[in-house]
């Protein structure tokens, strides 16, 4: 129970030593903010026979490797697509590149017959694969070869191969939609008031979502003392619950919201009546129940993706219409959900603070051991936590999902780090302190777009995180020291 | 069903370079949680530098012995870092730390930002660092079969790096049943139980804890080395599942005692394979897709995690009455 | 009466007298919580060689004080030294090196440890717990030979020998006493600060306790103890100092501090209808007492 906050913070950065040459160049780069310059930048050690993007022409490419990771020589491959069809073979470092004229759909054919001995095809269905060209760039269509194993992060597809270009959707491996441009987030250029209104925006809406997320997380770790690991898969229930509504079930988008919700809170139920009160019953101690959330958001990513699959799903298929407020875009979804955010946090505010079950709420939060003597149901205060924090976090999830075009079965679980963020950054177990410590993660996130690279982002909120914890443990709004 | 087949894939899955990678790893961990009692849930971050730190240096033009000791200094200097300020937090503090700072070496390594050093995502191939290593093997060229498993002599997935691999398994062992059994381990288990008691008792609990996080880190590079030399360096494939997989693997088998990481580690990866192949060859693909079978193995390790911690937490191996579980 | 109890014979009975000999010197020491004073010594010394009971009513900040001496907590202001060195600020475990070794009100056996392996602990000089001399057993066998030959002797004087290789989980409540104090003499201090070593242990076990006390000012250590049982207060110290919200109010010989007005003030204060000394009182008074230490701690964990 030692917290005292010690020593010299130190930022944290990886510890190895890159090369200087290179390292400096790729610093520099990242300095200047030339994103669209690094983006579309072959890897080093980039080969002849490729396919150069122009102005008439657009680029199909990839690298295949053998699951040993040894380049695949010589596999023959086909694309088809508008009124043409090009061949290639991949070279002797597993490239292969082709280059077409006409944008639009095309679709591309591994010959399975010519790939090296013993090798399979990681998804054989997914060959054919279908990529969309446009003109002046390189699209990626990626053939992962080995164990059939498609969405396992630890394989991740997209990882044995190297794309030509960035251009893969989703290509974000462990993040999905959330590495791909957040739409109204713009990245790449310089620091200009315009673009910092922009990402401020895109800032202040993420970290409304963030919060609704991060209510529940918070009051769950006052009321119980449990850092809760798993928190983060009510989200992804809710954005995916949304998705099934929406496009499997064939709802309005309002009422598979509403179920969605209903969905989240049936859930937080579930999990309080069948593991934690029978463990708090059992006295098991809370570091094996923080193992056993582990455990747990295990158990449900896997499931959402067997059931739903691995890719990044939309909820709503038609592209978002933006607004624009001055000189800042902003897409309706991101609008609509920015105000049922900010709504439904008042609400939850207007219940922590004036009625009797919210005050108890917070009783317990404080101190659970008084508030039991003092005549409160500590365990019905516990189930509503959950509940209610379960319904937040899919409320959350499905206007995430909205907000960032796609959900997928991993969502939840890259922001989960943000949410311990913004919630140690406002006090553990302090539902105001998330409320705030969520906006201040939000900007962060989107407001370092302006300085680091877009795909670094999440690590800025991160280092926030640990340098909370060893400056302030106690967060934002906690006090220091209380009258004991 | 071909069970020759399946009990083949299965006998070469307990002595694979991956299974001895985790099995090291998971001893790593066990310095830290085992011993210590330390809350780390960045084991993967370890692995990632270790890993990191060998090819990048390998790539730099060291020999195979320098690129070691970049990969180990990483992951010391990594601890330090994270030792110094969180040593003195509470338990659970650390568990964040250590996640997010294992997140933050995922993210930049995969930045496109350092494309040139660490290959972004996509990460750094296996043929341009293992060539060092494969010259070093004494079995030249070609392949080898021994029973039912044949494998290369010395390039990639081969019979060298399960030799290396297990060594380094074997030597590990040692050293923690060495380090277990002494006084300096009995200083270890003390701040386990109560680092207010050891302290009492003129201990310095803050540098145990400080070796114990730099030696079970160190051991986590080697792992980060041996899991990378078979394949590529991919941030992306060392990331939070892995740290998840070294704690079932460490709770599978037994925290706190010298071979649990090792069974665990076997055990996993033969019981995973099993429910893959078994799947493949039982299940109709119309039923579950040979995807869907990979990811009712990845249900199973999450539920087998939940079960053990709440019904067995001293794994196959412990000793209920001296389990490391529960402190604080 | 013992020798000690005679070099104390001319020490004025008051706060802060000054002692003939006094190994521990504190001077201003000022703990605050929030805008709580949890102590305010401006002057203590305790006579080496001695056993000095520490009391006070509830929340009187003994604890607390014991804390801040032996580095288990920093104080905002104060001095204070022992052996003519200054431990201001310095670590747990290097006050505990000086030769300065305390108990807990609660015990810290360490439950999943054997008995055995908690007495080697409390040893020095174990070259073992190097980590790289760990690896070579020649280089610690023999001292750890030597560790486990006092253990046992220390065992066997506090009738634990045949208890050396249960998990220290497994002992009673006074056995934890017991072995916390055996734990804490394997490095032969020269003071140890016993924290209500009374506390939870079984009266057919109290006399023997208080026999390993005496036993041990008899050897030259000093000691330093709080505790509530006013008994053993009087049967055991030579010295006795009294706290009450945090200051030091009175001191003096056993016999006669319990008369003085401001320690009848204190107790009054918090207990007015009840007489000291009363066992029944003191059973009750430990179980609310222990608790509200308790809570204090835990707050100041908490708030660290």
């Amino acid at each position: 129970m030692r917290n005292r906050p010690a020593a010299i913070p130190r930022t944290r950065t990886s510890a190895f030593r890159p090369p200087p040459r290179r390292g400096l160049r790729g610093l520099v780069l990242a300095a200047v903010g030339l994103l669209t310059v690094l983006v579309t930048a072959a890897p080093a050690g980039a080969t002849t026979q490729e396919c150069t993007p122009g102005a008439e022409n657009g680029c199909i490419g990839g690298t295949l490797r053998t699951s040993a990771g040894e380049p695949a020589v010589g596999v023959a491959l086909e694309a088809t697509g508008p009124g043409e069809t090009a061949e290639t073979t991949s070279g002797d470092d597993g490239r292969w590149s082709i280059s077409v004229s006409e944008p639009g759909d095309w679709t591309v054919t591994l010959d399975e017959a010519t790939l090296p001995d013993g090798e399979t095809l990681r998804d054989p269905a997914a060959n054919p694969r279908t990529v969309t060209v446009t003109l002046g760039s390189t699209s990626a269509a990626l053939f992962p070869l080995g164990e059939p194993a498609p969405a396992a992060p630890a394989d991740e597809p997209t990882s044995d191969v190297d794309a030509g270009g960035d251009a893969a959707p989703g290509a974000g491996g462990d993040e999905p939609g959330l590495d791909t441009a957040v739409p109204g987030s713009a990245s790449g250029g310089g620091f200009t008031w315009a673009r910092f209104a922009q990402q401020a925006t895109a800032g202040l809406v993420f970290g409304t979502l963030l919060a609704l997320a991060s209510v529940g997380l918070s009051l769950i770790f006052g009321t119980t003392g449990l850092s809760n690991f798993s928190h983060g898969e009510l989200v992804t229930l809710g954005g995916i619950s949304a998705y099934v509504f929406t496009q499997v079930v064939g709802l309005p988008l309002v009422v598979s919201a509403v179920l969605a919700v209903v969905v989240g809170g049936a859930a937080g139920l579930l999990q309080d009546v069948g593991i934690w009160r029978p463990l708090r019953r059992r006295r098991i101690g809370l570091t094996q129940q923080l193992i056993v959330t582990i455990g747990l958001a295990i158990t449900m990513q896997y499931l959402y993706q067997f059931f739903l699959g691995g890719n990044s799903l939309r909820i709503v298929r038609t592209n978002p219409s933006t607004v624009n407020l001055g000189s800042v875009f902003i897409t309706q979804q991101s609008l609509w959900s920015l105000l049922i955010g900010v709504v439904v946090l008042g609400g939850v505010s207007y219940f922590l603070i004036a009625t009797r079950t919210g005050r108890a709420t917070r009783a317990v939060s404080d101190n659970p051991a008084l508030a039991a003597a003092s005549g409160i149901d500590v365990d019905r205060i516990i189930r509503l936590v959950w509940v209610a924090g379960a319904a937040l976090a899919a409320l959350g999830g499905v206007l995430m999902g909205l907000y960032l075009n796609a959900t997928a079965w991993n969502m939840g679980t890259t922001l989960l780090l943000l949410m311990f963020a913004a919630v140690t950054l406002g006090g553990l177990g302090t539902a105001f302190g998330a409320l705030a410590g969520s906006i201040v993660i939000g900007l962060v996130v989107e407001l370092s777009n302006l300085v680091i690279p877009s795909d670094m982002r999440y690590a800025g909120a991160l280092v926030i995180l640990i340098l909370v914890l060893l400056l302030r443990p106690q967060g934002i709004l906690g006090r220091a020291e209380r009258v004991g | 069903m071909d069970w020759e087949r399946i009990l083949t894939n299965v006998a070469g899955e307990v002595f694979a370079p991956t299974t001895a990678a985790y099995a090291l790893a998971a001893i790593g961990l066990n310095i830290h949680f085992g011993l210590t009692g330390l809350l780390n849930f960045g084991q993967a971050g370890f692995m990632l530098l270790g890993a990191y730190g060998f090819a990048i240096s390998t790539i730099a033009g060291y020999p195979v012995w320098a690129a070691v000791l970049v990969a180990l200094a990483c992951s010391a200097i990594f601890a330090l870092i994270l030792g110094i300020p969180t040593l003195k937090l509470r338990g659970d503090y650390l568990a964040i730390v250590t996640i997010a700072a294992a997140e933050i070496v995922r993210i930049i390594g995969r930045s496109t930002a350092l494309t040139d050093v660490t290959g972004a995502s996509s990460g750094l191939r296996g043929d341009s660092y293992k060539e060092t290593f494969t010259a070093l093997s004494p079995f030249g060229d070609g392949s080898t079969t021994l029973g039912p498993f044949t494998y290369s002599n010395s390039s990639s997935n081969s019979w060298w790096i399960r030799v290396v691999g297990w060594v380094l398994v074997a030597i590990a062992c040692v050293l923690v049943w060495r380090l277990l059994n002494s006084p300096w381990g009995r200083v270890l288990k003390g701040i386990r139980e109560d680092e207010d008691a050891v302290r009492s008792l003129g201990k310095n609990v803050y540098s145990y804890k400080m070796q114990a996080l730099v030696l079970g880190g160190a051991i986590g590079s080697l792992a980060g080395i041996v899991y990378v030399l078979p394949r590529a360096v991919q941030p992306d494939s060392m990331g939070r599942p892995m740290t998840f997989w070294v704690w079932t693997i460490l709770l599978l088998g037994g925290a706190a005692t010298v071979f649990g990481p090792v069974l665990g580690s076997m055990v996993f990866w033969a019981a995973l394979m099993l429910i893959k192949t078994v799947g493949r060859e039982v299940i109709p693909t119309t039923v579950m897709s040979s995807a869907q079978i990979e990811q009712f193995g990845q249900i199973v390790v999450g539920v087998t995690l939940m079960l053990l911690v709440i019904f067995r937490p001293q794994g196959m191996l412990g000793d209920k009455k001296e389990l490391a579980i529960n402190v604080r | 009466m013992s020798a000690e109890t005679t070099a104390l014979a001319g020490v004025e009975h008051r706060p802060g007298a000054p002692k003939p000999d006094p190994i521990l010197v504190a001077d201003g020491v000022v703990r605050r919580f929030g805008g709580m004073t949890a102590v305010d010594v401006d002057h203590l010394e305790v006579q080496r060689g001695a056993i000095t009971a520490l009391i006070g009513p509830n929340g009187a900040g003994k604890t607390t004080l014991f804390n801040l001496l032996t580095g288990f907590d920093q104080p905002q202001e104060g001095r204070w030294s022992f052996e003519g060195r200054s431990l201001g600020g310095v670590s747990a475990a290097r006050v505990s090196r000086s030769g300065m070794v305390r108990t807990f009100q609660l015990t810290k056996a360490l439950s999943r440890m054997t008995v055995m392996e908690n007495m080697r602990l409390g040893a020095r000089d174990q070259p073992g717990e190097n980590i790289l001399a760990a690896l070579v057993p020649p280089v610690w066998r023999s001292r750890e030979r030597a560790i486990t030959g006092k253990a046992e002797h220390l065992l066997e004087r506090f009738k634990l020998l045949d208890k050396k290789d249960d998990f220290a989980g497994s002992l009673s409540g006074g056995q934890r006493k017991l072995l916390e104090m055996a734990r804490a003499l394997m490095s032969d201090p020269t003071m140890v600060m016993l924290d209500e070593p009374m506390a939870g242990v079984n009266p057919a076990l109290t006399q023997s306790l208080l026999g390993h006390i005496q036993s041990l000012r008899d050897e030259g250590t000093t000691v330093l103890f709080v505790e509530h049982d006013m008994h053993m207060v009087r049967h055991i110290s030579d010295w006795v100092a009294v706290m009450a919200e945090g200051r030091l109010v009175a001191e003096g010989p056993p016999t006669t501090v319990m008369a003085d007005p401001a320690v009848v003030d204190a107790y009054l204060g918090a207990h007015h209808d009840t007489d000291l000394g009363d066992d029944s009182l003191l059973d009750d008074e430990y179980t609310h007492q222990l608790e509200a230490e308790e809570r204090a701690e835990d707050e100041r964990k908490d708030h660290r």
